[in-house]
């Protein structure tokens, strides 16, 4: 059996004395796309930070690709890794921001070449084509020039995954990606995203899409209050939801 | 309102539908008022016959005084370049983790803006009473180089560090604002993209604080152009210094104060246009459009002009 890419153990979080992941439990399969619902406040995005190490855990593991993240296991106790090992196995993951996080002093595909020139020290030029490539695959091959304020929002976010894309990661962490789009951009993210879940990238979503959720996703999971409080094939949990809690946000969201 | 929609329609219908702007006639008289003021102020300043014009042309390019704008030049240049590394340096250490380094930086910047400039650079010129000789060494354990101090600070070093290290400390706390106002989720995007924190630093946050640096330190710039003048105390013949130093021996105070005056305002002058050329530089990316420097605006006129008189 091919290891979970996302493996979470009991994971526990608080900023202060708010208690904001009480014992996560959870696993990702290769090539699955998970949704993580729930409302706000329930810490699906602090769950998703903590798989890339933006946020620190206080108590449990969680382990992607068999490595725990940001940490290393000495008798027993987790030791928190140095910053250049934390990068390193952060280049692997890619993450996208609600608010797209773009570098706005960089054109379109300086923003997408950075990371692989910088941190993999791949040539410009190759870096350069291959960002033509990712630009051309989100389908602004005609922006490549343009700096994120002349990009409309949707735009914006396209090439943020374009961005993300470049480091070659084997998992992709979506955090509210179309929250902040107008209505109507919305669709052209997800259908960036869906192609993405066509070609087996793993992928870890937090989102409100309910109908994204049911028609891309392989699981759904809804968070309530800092735990999971049911999870299962979307289509199942979205109709016929078990849990009181669930019935009760999916009554409002639908 | 159907007789303006007639009267829109019966003249040239585009021409007729612009708004006409009220008119202001107490603008006019104002701007007339002042106008005549000025001429007036100015033609007295330029035929009174004591500001002795001929003394400033005289002196306007002697050598004294190009050398001691030369000097000027010269300190404003290292004390800031010395100011801006120090006060980067300074900002990041105030922002460290570490609380040692972060006391450490504060420290720093209580010290050299809370004493007076010209104490400090008197301090520098004087190191050598205190500190008769500098080596490099163990601490505690042998020496490998010394040297002494009057030979190794010099009246020019000591103003330069004089004026650079008091400076560090008020750029220390405009780079640390740039720094702030930088959204975290571009630190957290150059992160989650396995950079490290001085690729964060370098690549993506300090280009983005420079557009909140530039203006101040335009500012300190200009500052530090006419506060070099203090180091006078010490004795370095920098443009205010020269300039004195001739109108003590020939009492032409005034006409020497006008030349000191000129070059000051020539190199703030230069230093302005340098400034808007670095905004525009850094301030990429904020805008859609920027709008076209005073040189392409000279230049796209000169071709309409050319355009027109062609037809």
């Amino acid at each position: 059996m091919t290891p979970a890419v996302i493996r979470a153990e009991s994971v526990h979080k608080s900023f202060g004395r708010t208690d904001v992941l009480k014992g996560i439990d959870l696993t990702v399969a290769p090539g699955e796309v998970m949704c993580l619902v729930g409302p706000s406040g329930s810490g699906k995005s602090t769950f998703l930070r903590c798989v890339n190490h933006l946020e620190t855990i206080d108590r449990g593991r969680l382990y992607v690709r068999d490595e725990l993240v940001g940490y290393e296991e000495r008798d027993g106790k987790l030791h928190e890794l140095s910053e250049k090992a934390v990068s390193r196995r952060r280049r692997g993951i890619g993450m996208v921001f609600q608010r797209f996080n773009l570098f706005p002093h960089m054109t379109a595909l300086e923003n997408v070449i950075e990371a692989p020139v910088q941190v993999r020290k791949v040539p410009k030029k190759q870096a350069c084509e291959r960002g033509a490539e990712l630009l051309d695959r989100v389908g602004l091959a005609d922006k490549a020039s343009s700096y994120p304020a002349q990009l409309s929002g949707g735009q914006q976010q396209r090439v943020a995954i374009a961005r993300a894309l470049a480091m070659k990661p084997e998992l992709m962490l979506f955090d509210e990606p179309t929250s902040a789009l107008d209505p109507e951009l919305v669709g052209e993210v997800l259908e960036v995203m869906r192609a993405l879940a066509d070609d087996g990238m793993t992928m870890v979503v937090v989102t409100h899409e309910m109908g994204f959720a049911r028609e891309v996703g392989d699981s759904l999971v809804f968070m309530d209050d800092g735990a999971v409080v049911e999870t299962g094939p979307p289509a199942d949990v979205l109709s016929d939801p078990r849990h009181e809690r669930t019935r009760a946000f999916l009554s409002k969201v639908l | 309102m159907t007789e303006t929609l007639i009267r829109a329609d019966s003249g040239d219908a585009a021409e007729s539908l612009r708004p006409i702007p009220p008119r202001r006639p107490g603008q006019r008289v104002a701007a007339l008022a002042v106008a005549f003021l000025l001429v007036f102020l100015l033609e007295g300043w330029i035929t009174n016959p004591r500001m002795q014009w001929g003394t400033v042309g005289e002196f306007l390019f002697s050598p004294v005084i190009m050398e001691g704008l030369r000097t000027t030049l010269l300190l404003t240049f290292l004390a800031m370049a010395l100011g801006i590394v120090g006060g980067v340096v300074l900002a990041v250490l105030r922002m460290s983790a570490n609380p040692i380094l972060s006391q450490l930086s504060w420290c720093y910047i209580w010290l050299f803006r809370g004493t007076p400039l010209l104490v400090q650079l008197l301090f520098w010129y004087f190191l050598s009473a205190v500190v008769p000789t500098i080596g490099l060494g163990i601490p505690w354990g042998p020496t490998f180089v010394r040297a002494d101090t009057n030979d190794l600070i010099t009246q020019l070093t000591a103003a330069v560090l004089g004026l650079g290290l008091h400076e560090a400390a008020y750029m220390a706390e405009i780079v640390r604002a740039g720094i702030t106002s930088v959204d975290d989720g571009q630190s957290e995007a150059a992160q989650a993209l396995g950079m490290s924190r001085g690729q964060t630093l370098r690549r993506i946050v300090l280009p983005q604080a420079l557009r909140i640096i530039i203006p101040p330190t335009g500012n300190q710039v200009i500052s530090m152009l006419k506060t070099t003048s203090l180091v006078f105390a010490i004795a370095v013949p920098e443009l205010l210094t020269s300039i004195q130093g001739i109108y003590s021996r020939n009492f032409q105070q005034v006409p020497l104060l006008v030349v000191a005056c000129f070059w000051y305002l020539v190199a703030t002058s230069v230093l302005g246009v340098g400034q808007y050329y670095l905004e525009r530089r850094f301030g990429r990316g904020t805008s859609r459009d920027l709008p076209p420097t005073p040189l392409q605006r000279l230049r796209a006129a000169a071709r309409n002009h050319v355009k027109e008189s062609a037809r």
